[in-house]
């Protein structure tokens, strides 16, 4: 075929160009994935032999042989325990506030802003903030209730930005007829806005706790211990959790402590995954009945 | 009967900004009860505006600036002390857009029901009932009264959005364009509907179609660029209007 503007040649080197971008972009897809399987391959075949019951069962020890995660997973669980409602409600509570109620002036522009950059702060500062806060101000001493609250002050951006896109995704004209319908502006959160919102408000959440169970740095500087012989009982009990503990592994010499950090690692990885794959089932769940 | 309570709306110098644009200039109109009252005009003439101050749904609107007076049952709906809830109650409205909410056709005909705390089974099967016959959807949807109402065809959905709205027992329905959406088959349903609905409700309705406002109306206002041209008997308004402007729009020389 003729055509003055394309010549036969410039397609053909149009066409390479296209093949080289297109191998370029694969490999830098690749690359990530590739890096994880190699982690995880390598951290299965050592820490696969760490796990089994005692080690799920037992306290810190100094030998290596009778050392086990209880305390970190017990501690874990009770920081997300607490941290999750807590970052549910205020930060729901802000996104309802910023979406439904506020009028749209310069100080919601100028809230919404600070949320938006709050995101963004490294969070070895929101572990300064907690200490200085919930451990001292507040006299929380290194407990989980100051953890917790460290932690959740670290997610809240995150959940309120999540949710207000979840508040928007609902549209405007089913906040009309329920309005025309005489329903108050709760009556409408309650019964309209929020059944709609609610999976992606979930999924939100989840996510930004999956954040909070990696993180090491703020609990680290609220005052996490790493050697933890017990099981907190209540708020204010001391703890620690698996970031920590499996840090604190790694960090000593011996080879057999090395692979308890690697059996760590796989029980923070199997909660992680347990945690997303619970926000997907919520997501689909609710679509469904939405539908 | 008094002359005061043959109207549904007495609007006394009714003017309305958004922000610095005079969208409503100083309107002056009686609606009547029982019957269906038009209001037409170009796009961006202050129809839509009009009509949603009439349940103050016009101030959902940032930077909405009313003055004057729209009186229903002798009180000025915008006085301070009106009770907004109430009011809209009495007062619903149908959108151009059929806005089901995404619950069961059950749910969406009790929503206003339940929202007022009636949750009596009994009552509210009636109720049900009665609002999907008067829209004339009861037979196609009594079987299915559980599953999702976004499910249903569109004229379906705008039909069950007016049964959702008398469900509550309202005396005035106000629809935005209710047909805009619909196929003409839809249409011609939800029009048979005005004349049936009409006995026992006062309509208020915003239509782009004149065809539409000439079937199926007993009074029309024209508007444009704000202003109340003309409010006459429709049929009167379109063969013999008195108003040059209104005689241009409804031959259809521009619009």
């Amino acid at each position: 075929m003729k055509s003055s503007v394309a010549s036969e040649k410039s397609i053909a080197a149009r066409k390479r160009k296209d093949k080289i971008y297109q191998g370029l972009f694969l490999l830098a897809t690749m690359f990530g994935v590739a890096v994880l399987a190699i982690l995880i391959l390598d951290i299965l075949r050592k820490g696969g032999s760490a796990l089994d019951f005692n080690f799920l069962n037992s306290f810190p020890s100094r030998f290596p042989e009778k050392a086990g995660i209880k305390a970190a997973i017990f501690g874990t669980l009770w920081v997300i325990g607490l941290t999750a409602p807590i970052a549910f409600i205020v930060g729901v509570g802000t996104a309802l506030y910023l979406e439904e109620y506020a009028k749209k002036n310069w100080f919601t522009r100028l809230i919404q802003t600070n949320i938006s950059n709050l995101a963004g702060v490294p969070s070895i500062v929101y572990g300064l903030l907690g200490l200085t806060i919930f451990v001292r101000l507040f006299a929380l001493e290194r407990s989980v209730m100051a953890g917790a609250l460290t932690m959740a002050l670290l997610v809240l951006p995150v959940i309120i930005v999540a949710s207000q896109e979840a508040l928007r995704s609902v549209p405007d004209s089913l906040r009309h007829a329920s309005f025309a319908l005489g329903a108050t502006k709760w009556q409408t959160i309650v019964k309209v806005i929020l059944p709609s919102a609610i999976p992606g408000i979930i999924t939100g959440n989840i996510l930004a706790l999956s954040r909070a169970i990696g993180e090491t740095a703020p609990l680290v500087v609220v005052g996490a211990a790493a050697f933890i012989a017990f099981t907190p009982t209540n708020a204010l009990d001391q703890f620690t959790v698996l970031p920590i503990q499996i840090y604190n592994w790694i960090a000593r010499p011996q080879e057999e402590f090395h692979t308890l950090a690697a059996g760590g690692i796989l029980v923070l990885l199997a909660i992680l995954l347990t945690m997303n794959a619970v926000a997907v089932f919520i997501r689909n769940k609710f679509q469904k009945k939405m539908d | 009967m008094t002359v005061m309570n043959q109207y549904a709306f007495n609007i006394e110098n009714l003017n309305l900004w958004y922000g610095g644009d005079h969208a409503l200039k100083n309107i002056n109109i009686n609606i009547i009860k029982n019957e269906v009252t038009a209001i037409i005009g170009p796009s961006g003439c202050g129809k839509s505006t009009l009509l949603k101050t009439l349940n103050r749904m016009v101030e959902l609107v940032p930077s909405v600036r009313v003055e004057g007076k729209v009186n229903y049952h002798g009180l000025n709906i915008y006085d301070k002390d009106v009770n907004l809830e109430q009011l809209r109650t009495s007062i619903g409205m149908v959108f151009q857009k059929p806005n089901p909410f995404p619950k069961s056709i059950y749910e969406n005909v009790i929503f206003g029901q339940r929202i007022h705390g009636n949750n009596k089974k009994s009552e509210l099967d009636v109720i049900v009932e009665k609002s999907l016959k008067s829209v004339a959807l009861w037979d196609e949807v009594k079987d299915r009264l559980n599953e999702p109402a976004t499910g249903l065809s569109g004229g379906q959905q705008q039909r069950l959005c007016i049964a959702r709205c008398i469900a509550v027992e309202p005396d005035v329905i106000l629809m935005d364009e209710p047909t805009s959406a619909l196929d003409p088959i839809s249409t011609m349903k939800i029009e048979e509907l005005l004349h049936e609905l009409k006995r026992n409700f006062s309509i208020v309705i915003v239509t782009h179609n004149m065809q539409q406002a000439a079937r199926s109306s007993d009074k029309t206002a024209f508007m444009l660029h704000g202003d109340l041209v003309e409010f006459e008997r429709t049929e009167k308004l379109f063969t013999n209007p008195s108003d040059k402007r209104t005689e241009d729009y409804v031959m259809g020389r521009f619009g």
